[in-house]
């Protein structure tokens, strides 16, 4: 990550990091710079999403009125629309997220290292295995 | 716990990455467009009861919700400092951010362990 700042604790009797002096908006001077910071704000949906998940067992829990409740509110404009971005954001931090895996997955066999392709495609794999599953269990009925 | 918490943070927000990564668009789409907008249809009540309430789809679900949590308290305190530049006050962000993501992980735990 290139942007760790540096918090100025640890700093002492060390010569200390120059920081270039950057606008508010340095985010939306260039492309990578906003694609950056877009990646690190589709943390926002997955922190939503797993609060709306604690939500839903909360429901569940509280019996089948309140349950089917919940679910007749998720369908609501607002809320299916907040759906969509949530999924469409949380389908950019896996796409991101998964192509990161060979800088920190490595793996050799013999004197070979498994190249990137093969283990982000294992991941990926990974993912369409695993989301069959899930979708196999929730549509049994 | 480790004096320094870096590592085990940093551990906790791969982990939640790499779980929301492989499970939530799944889950979304089900859950949150196809069943509620009709697309198609979910499970009764009855079933879906008996699925959560099932010890493995509780140990589950916490993973689902606690590790996402922590991704999002570790990439967030970051994307705080660096967007706005802090020199001061980091600490009180990852505070807050980590101390949110915990209290979470308790309400999970405590919500999913009394479910009945």
């Amino acid at each position: 990550m290139g942007f760790e700042v540096s918090d100025g604790t640890h700093d002492a009797g060390r010569p200390r990091l120059y920081r270039r002096p950057m606008p508010l908006g340095w985010w939306l001077q260039n492309g990578a710079y906003f694609r950056f910071v877009v990646r690190e704000l589709t943390c926002v949906f997955v922190g939503l999403f797993a609060v709306l998940s604690l939500w839903q067992v909360r429901a569940l829990g509280q019996g089948a009125e309140e349950y089917a409740r919940f679910v007749e509110r998720l369908g609501a404009p607002a809320f299916a629309a907040l759906s969509g971005v949530t999924l469409v954001a949380v389908l950019y931090h896996a796409v991101t997220f998964l192509n990161l895996t060979p800088t920190i997955v490595v793996i050799r066999i013999g004197q070979q290292r498994v190249p990137g392709w093969a283990i982000a495609g294992a991941h990926y794999a990974a993912a369409v295995v695993l989301s069959g599953v899930v979708a196999w269990i929730l549509l049994q009925g | 716990m480790a004096r320094n918490p870096t590592p085990l943070m940093w551990t906790l927000f791969g982990a939640g990455g790499m779980l929301s990564a492989l499970l939530f668009p799944i889950h979304i789409f089900l859950l949150g467009l196809a069943f509620p907008l009709g697309w198609l249809e979910g499970p009764s009540y009855e079933s879906l009861h008996a699925l959560v309430t099932h010890p493995i789809t509780r140990l589950y679900l916490f993973a689902f919700i606690s590790l996402p949590l922590f991704h999002w308290a570790h990439r967030f305190r970051y994307t705080i400092n660096d967007l706005f530049q802090l020199k001061q006050g980091t600490g009180i962000v990852a505070g807050i951010c980590y101390g949110a993501a915990l209290v979470g992980t308790f309400t999970a735990a405590y919500t999913l362990w009394t479910l009945s």
